[in-house]
């Protein structure tokens, strides 16, 4: 892992918020099925998108307690890759505009 | 059950174990080859519209990533049947096997599961099960839902194995 990159002063005022929303434009979903295990669905989410292990288990656990999670965003060809990937691992994975 | 073992996930698998893993295995393949039918729930499940609200658009997608996705399960599930002794017997799955061990058995337990109406968290299998042997032990349903119970726990101890 590469350290973390320090700014300077002069450039930190540029807060996350402020970053365009056009440029996370579509977002990657993934829809509850009941047939999914919890753990192979965290899998996944560690394994396609590096997430950590707390945040692949977060991401399942809303996916299988709201019926639903954004799990990637950004550009609209990149987001149909992601979706691709999930269901080539059997995850109910759909595209739609954030 | 898939157990640790040094780099590999190892099972022991009995003849009757090998002999339906192998079988619900070749109906998926038959599923995703000849049996191709874009009006079975199945594949509507294994293949998923991109766009949920725009079959149009998911149908010209798809007309580029469908080809591609049927290429890789066919192949994870001809992955899972290679290292399958036909007779029974121990299995050794590297990383590369165990994750295209992982994907296969999740495209034939979304198989067996749409097949027996298993579509909402409300279905509890276990129960569906014990109701199932009650009425006839010997009925086709219980087979089934064995069969899916057995794919469950043999998964379920894979990802356990392969997370280690």
């Amino acid at each position: 892992m590469a350290a973390p990159q320090v700014l300077p002063i002069e450039e930190t005022h540029v807060e996350v918020d402020e970053v365009p929303q056009t440029d996370r434009p579509w977002v990657t979903v993934v829809w509850n099925d009941p047939v999914n295990l919890q753990s192979y669905v965290t899998w996944v989410f560690q394994k396609l998108f590096g997430y950590s292990k707390e945040k692949a288990e977060k991401l399942m656990l809303d996916v299988h307690m709201k019926g639903k999670a954004i799990v990637t965003s950004g550009v609209r060809e990149r987001m149909e890759y992601d979706a691709s990937r999930l269901q080539a691992h059997g995850l109910w994975a759909t595209v739609d505009k954030s | 059950m898939f157990m640790r073992a040094g780099k590999v996930c190892v099972a022991r698998f009995g003849p009757g174990e090998a002999a339906v893993l192998n079988e619900v295995m070749l109906e998926v393949i038959t599923l995703l080859s000849e049996g191709f039918d874009r009006a079975d729930p199945v594949i509507e499940r294994l293949f998923p519209d991109v766009y949920r609200d725009d079959a149009v658009l998911s149908a010209e997608l798809r007309r580029y990533t469908e080809d591609d996705l049927r290429s890789a399960k066919l192949e994870q599930a001809a992955m899972l049947l290679d290292g399958l002794p036909v007779e029974g017997g121990e299995v050794a799955l590297d990383e590369e096997q165990a994750e295209a061990w992982l994907r296969a058995l999740t495209d034939v337990r979304l198989t067996l599961g749409m097949r027996l109406g298993i579509v909402d968290d409300d279905v509890d299998v276990e129960a569906e099960l014990d109701d199932a042997i009650l009425r006839d032990p010997t009925s086709r349903p219980v087979g089934q839902l064995s069969v899916y119970q057995y794919l469950t726990y043999l998964q379920e101890s894979l990802v356990g194995a392969l997370m280690g």
